[in-house]
């Protein structure tokens, strides 16, 4: 795992000292609101409906035992005893009082944390593949090349003022388990066609939001030495053209849409070409140097199954279930990764105690190379645990109720904050996602409907990605009350998809129900080892339409 | 200088305290965090006076995001926000009674 050098180390720390002076002026009145907001928001500090919220940067989803035990003393010490884990990888807390947040800052930098670009029009927290370096399907670890880009793009004084927000995500594998084209830069470790040569595809214009769109390839294949002189190029293309005139025009998507991706590739690699690559690219000793943090942990020589561990599945219906839907194959014999899901049947998705922390921070200890990874899906991950481990860690999981067997299945729902929190909400979302985890929170009828995506967001702004949900659902308000849009076929993976509208809005109380005969559609009409997605995708989702539409007239 | 747009009336202050972020009312006085305690102001006049109120607490550092709400009134005479992002803003989370004001006030318009 990276650790600081001392640069890095120095300027979290100059960092937080700012921040300290900034509050303590805020506070003596030298500081209006107005100027301290864009100093607040460059360390990750929002006002919400309730309180203030800090939004911490978990780089590439990566956690080591020691500061997930840190985020619980400060969920416990300056909060209400809880975290959030979000869509982008990150973890917010809910109540921190302004005058602790520079104390809080101090703790985050006693353990390499901070809460820098996490907010603002700037290159956010990169994101990855949450079973980087794990997965079978790999051609390589994409976490150098993240936290190659985190060094690169933190405090980079050229691209700290952007047009608009900017978000990157890397994969290596085949899978997309990281939503690359749903963000403004995706990229893909990948092996040239010809030469076999291991390099980079670059995808942009992707994006969520009012305007959702899917990536655009913007160069198929770029040597890895070019990465960063590349990535320059194009984020100066987007920095000159990119609309500052309306911040709802002013993602890289609607610059690649308006003047089109062959346009914008040329302008691109104009710059490019003009660019002095060798005085940009970082050079081969730098990347051997990051390589190096994320090189394999110490795996011991196993037998790829284990005795004890096919025992205790044998013996344990529970245990059974809980490996068949929360691990994932290992690309080392004898090993797993296994998700810890942070979606309790009727629990708000993503939020997890200060307890329940500690006890992750334990396990990865113990089991899992002192590494815990944040995903995407708002769950967490052991990425290295022996088969033989795993009855021992289930176990712990079941004591501090982590041991819900519903990864990928339909209670394993993403869902932001939405009107419980949110200051720019327009409905709740997690009261939503609780009702519909309630309504299928048996294990064995989860089962049978197997892998089905539901994604929620309270606005159009799209935290909770509900336009790539196998089923989304959009948080409005309709005539004075919360109303509920309902969208099928989405899909953040290699298949990306835009889910359609399936219908009118709908209130709250006819969500579940709405849920439910969609649900019945499919498995009426699935074939065998059809997916929803696989269903929607063959039948369209219109053929859905009139499940919904039934919904409707029962309610009028 | 025009004369601000203000909402329906009756209307109540709210803001969110500088130091902690927690939800204050205006008051009379100055700023409660009891959401039965703030004051209800049914005139045009009263109502500007509230209005300039909240911007000259925010410029003297006392709140941020203060605005005006138009309420209904409950059956004890009580303030309930007609809209309901301002229920939730001076109830709490509706997933976690045990958090912000519902978990400390008997706030009106709850249950
Ligand atoms: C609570 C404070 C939050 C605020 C003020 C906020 C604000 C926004 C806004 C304004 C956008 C739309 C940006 C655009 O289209 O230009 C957005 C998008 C997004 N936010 Fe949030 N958000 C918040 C919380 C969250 C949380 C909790 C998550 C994860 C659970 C999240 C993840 C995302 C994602 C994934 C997107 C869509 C991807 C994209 O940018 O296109 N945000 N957010
Ligand atoms: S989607 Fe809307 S309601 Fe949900 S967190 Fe984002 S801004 Fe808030």
């Amino acid at each position: 795992m990276y650790r600081y050098d001392e640069f890095d180390e120095a300027f979290v720390r100059e960092r937080v000292a700012q921040f300290r002076d900034q509050v303590a002026r805020r506070l003596d009145g030298s500081l209006a609101e107005d100027e301290f907001r864009p100093l607040r928001l460059k360390n990750g500090l929002y006002l919400q409906l309730h309180a203030y919220m800090l939004r911490v940067a978990i780089p590439y989803g990566t956690l080591r035992a020691a500061q997930l035990r840190q985020l619980a003393r400060i969920a416990e010490e300056y909060d209400r005893g809880y975290g959030h884990i979000t869509t982008r990888q990150n973890i917010q807390f809910n109540w921190p009082k302004l005058k602790d947040v520079p104390d809080i800052l101090g703790l985050l930098a006693d353990v390499e944390m901070h809460a820098i670009q996490t907010s603002g029009n700037c290159i956010r927290n990169v994101t990855a593949d949450h079973f980087a370096g794990v997965a079978a399907d790999e051609i390589e670890d994409p976490r150098p090349l993240a936290e190659l880009i985190r060094q690169w793009s933190s405090a980079h004084p050229e691209f700290s003022y952007l047009p608009r927000k900017f978000k990157i995500a890397v994969t290596g594998a085949a899978e997309d388990r990281a939503a690359v084209r749903v963000h403004d830069i995706g990229i893909r470790i990948v092996r040239h066609p010809a030469s076999g040569e291991v390099g980079y595809e670059i995808l942009v214009g992707g994006g969520l939001g009012r305007t959702p769109m899917i990536a655009k390839v913007v160069r198929e294949f770029l040597p890895k030495g070019d990465l960063l002189a590349y990535l320059e190029a194009l984020m100066r293309v987007y920095n000159l053209e990119g609309r500052r005139d309306n911040k709802y025009k002013a993602r890289v998507k609607i610059l690649v849409h308006e003047i089109g991706i062959e346009e914008f590739r040329a302008r691109v690699e104009a710059e490019f070409a003009r660019l002095d690559g060798p005085s940009i690219n970082a050079d081969p000793a730098e990347q051997a140097r990051i390589a190096a943090y994320f090189a394999a942990p110490a795996y011991e020589n196993l037998l790829p199954e284990s005795g004890t561990f096919e025992a205790a599945r044998a013996a344990n219906p529970d245990f059974a279930a809980f490996v068949e839907a929360n691990t994932f194959p290992h690309r080392v014999p004898g090993y797993a990764a296994l998700t810890i899901s942070l979606k309790p049947i009727g629990g708000a998705p993503g939020d997890i105690t200060a307890d329940q922390m500690r006890v992750v921070a334990d396990l990865a200890e113990r089991y899992s190379f002192d590494e815990a990874r944040a995903t995407h899906i708002q769950n967490l991950v052991l990425p290295h645990v022996r088969k033989a481990d795993l009855f021992a860690v289930w176990k712990a999981l079941v004591a501090a109720d982590l041991a819900t067997a519903n990864a990928g299945l339909i209670t394993d729902i993403i869902a932001c904050p939405g009107l419980d929190y949110c200051a720019l909400a327009t409905a709740r979302s997690i009261p939503i996602a609780q009702a519909i985890s309630t309504r299928f929170a048996d294990p064995v009828r989860q089962r049978e409907i197997g892998p089905l995506p539901i994604k929620i967001s309270g606005c159009i702004n799209a935290c909770g990605h509900h336009h790539v949900g196998a089923i989304g659902i959009l948080g409005l308000e309709k005539s004075g009350k919360e109303s509920y849009q309902i969208t099928l076929g989405g899909d953040p993976g290699e298949k990306a998809a835009l889910g359609d509208i399936l219908g009118p809005g709908l209130s709250a109380d006819e969500v579940p129900d709405a849920i439910e005969r969609i649900v019945a559609r499919y498995l009426d009409t699935r074939e065998s080892g059809e997916s929803f997605s696989d269903a929607v995708r063959r039948l369209g989702p219109a053929a859905f339409k009139s499940a919904l539409a039934k919904e409707v007239h029962d309610a009028a | 200088m025009a004369a601000p747009k203000l909402p329906p009336l009756p209307v109540i202050l709210l803001a969110n305290d500088l130091l902690e972020g927690e939800v204050v009312f205006r008051t009379r006085a100055g700023w409660t965090r009891d959401p039965r305690a703030a004051l209800v102001v049914h005139d045009t006049e009263g109502a500007e006076r509230l209005d300039t109120e909240a911007k000259a607490a925010m410029a003297r550092n006392e709140v941020v995001d203060a605005y005006l709400v138009d309420v209904a009134l409950d059956a004890d005479g009580l303030p309930v926000p007609r809209h309901f992002r301002e229920r939730f803003k001076i109830s709490g989370p509706s997933n976690r009674p045990d958090l912000g004001k519902q978990a400390e006030y008997a706030v009106p318009g709850k249950r």
